[in-house]
C-alpha cells in the first residue's frame, strides 16, 4: 500500500510536457518510474527524448524500487516557497538503480535529517490533484 | 595563435550607478553604460559594428542602434546559462574580433532586477520552451524555487564533506563586504560586517545559507568594448589584452541545478575551463595578481578556489582563512566586493573591476598588477597589460 501525503495542500502541481508526461502520469498512478531506453536498456533521469548513449528514440517507463539514500537536503525558508505552508525539506536522492531525484522528505524531523539517509518512495498530492513521487525514512524492520 | 595586431582586447569600460532602483528603464541603463564606455574609450557609438549580451536581457541590438545611432552591425549574438555566461562573453568577443567577424563589440549587461523583478523570489510560472524537459519542472512541486535553494542543493555535498562551517562561509562574505566599504561605487560602501552580522543573519536556506551568503539583488548596468589590438593603439586607454577566455560545459551538467553527474563536491566544468585557459593564456589562474571569482553565494566561491586550481580539494576554506585572498595577499579577491558587495549586474560588474585593476585605476587598487583571473564557473579569461 503507497501511502499519500496531503500535508501540502497548495503544493504545485507538476509541470507536464511532452517528453515528460509518462513519469507523472505514472505517479498519478502511485507508480514510481523513470525513462528506459528500448535500444540499449540504460535508465534517465531527468526524461529525454533521445538516448545520449546509443542515441535511440524508443524508450519506455521503467518501474524503479523505490529505495534510496539522501545525497544533499535544504529547508528554504526565506522566502517562503510557493505551495508550502511550512518550510519543505527538499532533497536529492539518489536510488538503487543509480539515478538521482529532486524530492521532498516528509515523515522526519529536520533536526534528524541527514545525508546518507535511508529513503523509500512515497507520494504527495497536489494542489490541482496530482500526486508527485516524495521520499520518507525507511520504517526500521 | 592570432598574430599580435590582431590579439583582442578590452579597450572601455562604463556602468551607471548600483542601486536598488534605478528610476529608468532596462534599455536606457544599456545606454547610458554603452555611452559611458566609449566615452573611456573613445570611441563613438557609431564606431560600434558589433553587439553581444545575455538571453536574459531585454534590450536587443535594434534598441542599442536606434538610441545610439550606430549605423550599421556586422555580428550579434547573445549567451545562454545566466550569470554562470557572464565571463563566457569575453570568449565570444575574443573570437569575434580576432576572426573579423566586427571590429569593435560591444558587450552589456542591464536591468531593473531589484526594482522590476526579483531573481531571488520563488519561481511560480514555469513556461517550458517547445513544451520540452526544463530544470524548473523537477524542482518547483518540491518547493526548491530559488537561485538560494537550487545552489545549496548542490553545494551541500562539498560543504558536508570537507567539514565547512557557517564561519567559513561568513570569512567569505566579510571579506566581500570589506573591500566593498571602501570601493565608493559599491551598493555596500561603508557598511562592512563582521563575522558576527553574518552569523546573526537570517537563514535562507539551512542548513547551510545565511542572509550574508547571498548576492544582492541590484538596478544597473554595465558595458565592454573589446577591439583588436592594432585598433587599440589609437584609443584613449591602456589596452587589456585578453591573453586567454576558455568556455566548458559537460555532458549531463545543467547551470544552478547541476544535480545529475558525477561528484557533486567537485566543479567538472570549471576544472575543464582551468585546463583550457592555461593553455591558452600560458599562465594559470593562480600565478594571476587578482581574482574576480563569480559570487552569487558564498560557497560557489570555495568550490571555484578550487576547481580553478588556486588550491587543493577541500583546502579553500583554509586559503581564505589564512589571507591569501585579502587585499593584500597572494591573490587579492573581488577588490570591488563582488556582486556581495558591489552589485549584482549578473557577474559583469566584476569584469570592469578586473580592468580598472589591470590599469590600475581601481578603488581598492592592488599593487604591481599585471595580470587578472576573471571566472564565472563555465568560464575564465585572464587579462594582461
Amino acid at each position: 500500500m503507497t501511502r499519500v501525503s496531503s500535508a501540502n495542500p497548495h503544493r504545485p502541481d507538476p509541470v507536464l510536457t511532452v517528453d515528460t508526461a509518462f513519469f507523472w502520469a505514472a505517479a498519478d498512478e502511485g507508480r514510481f518510474v523513470a525513462q528506459q531506453c528500448g535500444g540499449c536498456a540504460t535508465l534517465w533521469h531527468p526524461p529525454r527524448p533521445v538516448c545520449p548513449k546509443c542515441l535511440s528514440l524508443e524508450k519506455h517507463a521503467h518501474d524503479l524500487s523505490g529505495r534510496g539514500v539522501v545525497m544533499s537536503w535544504i529547508m528554504p525558508v526565506h522566502p517562503p516557497a510557493h505551495g508550502f505552508d511550512t518550510p519543505p525539506i527538499v532533497a536529492l536522492v539518489e536510488v538503487e538503480e543509480g539515478l538521482r531525484f529532486v524530492t521532498s522528505i516528509e515523515g522526519i524531523d529536520p533536526r534528524a535529517m541527514k545525508n546518507g539517509l535511508a529513503v523509500e518512495v512515497a507520494f504527495a498530492r497536489t494542489k490541482g490533484g496530482h500526486q508527485v513521487p516524495i521520499f520518507v525514512p525507511v520504517e526500521d524492520e | 595563435m592570432v598574430n599580435p595586431g590582431s590579439e583582442a582586447c578590452i579597450v572601455g569600460i562604463g556602468q551607471t550607478e548600483f542601486s536598488r532602483e534605478s528610476g529608468r528603464s532596462e534599455q536606457q541603463l544599456c545606454a547610458e553604460a554603452i555611452l559611458a564606455a566609449c566615452a573611456d574609450a573613445g570611441l563613438s557609438p557609431k564606431d560600434i559594428d558589433g553587439a553581444l549580451t545575455f538571453d536574459l536581457d531585454n534590450s536587443d541590438e535594434v534598441d542599442l542602434m536606434r538610441n545610439l545611432g550606430t549605423p550599421e552591425m556586422k555580428y550579434s549574438m547573445r549567451t545562454p546559462q545566466g550569470g554562470a555566461g557572464s565571463v563566457t562573453t569575453l570568449v565570444h568577443a575574443k573570437k569575434a574580433v580576432e576572426s573579423g567577424l566586427c571590429d569593435v563589440m560591444v558587450i552589456w549587461r542591464a536591468m531593473n532586477e531589484r526594482s522590476q523583478y526579483r531573481f531571488g523570489q520563488p519561481h511560480t510560472m514555469v513556461n517550458p520552451k517547445g513544451m520540452s524537459s526544463t530544470f524548473m519542472e523537477w524542482c518547483m512541486p518540491y518547493g526548491a524555487q530559488t537561485p538560494a535553494a537550487w545552489e545549496a542543493l548542490s553545494a551541500t555535498p562539498y560543504l558536508e564533506r570537507y567539514g565547512v562551517t557557517s564561519e567559513d562561509l561568513g570569512r567569505i562574505s566579510v571579506l566581500f563586504r570589506q573591500n566593498a566599504a571602501t570601493n565608493p561605487a559599491a551598493w555596500f560602501y561603508g557598511k562592512p560586517i563582521t563575522l558576527e552580522d553574518h552569523q546573526k543573519s537570517r537563514w535562507i536556506v539551512p542548513p547551510h545559507l545565511k542572509l550574508l551568503d547571498c548576492c544582492q539583488e541590484s538596478d544597473g548596468g554595465v558595458a565592454i568594448i573589446v577591439t583588436r589590438r592594432d585598433r587599440a593603439r589609437d584609443l584613449r586607454q591602456v589596452p587589456a589584452r585578453l591573453l586567454g577566455a576558455e568556455y566548458a560545459f559537460l555532458f549531463n551538467h545543467e547551470i544552478i541545478s547541476d544535480f545529475y553527474e558525477g561528484d557533486l563536491a567537485e566543479l567538472a566544468n570549471s576544472v575543464r575551463v582551468k585546463e583550457r585557459l592555461t593553455a591558452a593564456a600560458g599562465i594559470s589562474p593562480a600565478q594571476t595578481n587578482v581574482a574576480m571569482i563569480y559570487d552569487n553565494f558564498t560557497p560557489q566561491v570555495l568550490r571555484q578556489l578550487e576547481a580553478f586550481g588556486f588550491c587543493g580539494p577541500g583546502e579553500g576554506k583554509h586559503y581564505v582563512a589564512d589571507g591569501h585572498m585579502n587585499l593584500d595577499g597572494k591573490t587579492p579577491l573581488s577588490p570591488n566586493g563582488g556582486l556581495i558587495g558591489e552589485a549584482y549586474i549578473h557577474g559583469m560588474n566584476n569584469i570592469t573591476e578586473g580592468v580598472r585593476q589591470l590599469r590600475g585605476t581601481a578603488a581598492n587598487q592592488v599593487k604591481a598588477v599585471e595580470t587578472v583571473f576573471m571566472c564565472s564557473g563555465v568560464a575564465g579569461a585572464i587579462i594582461g597589460r
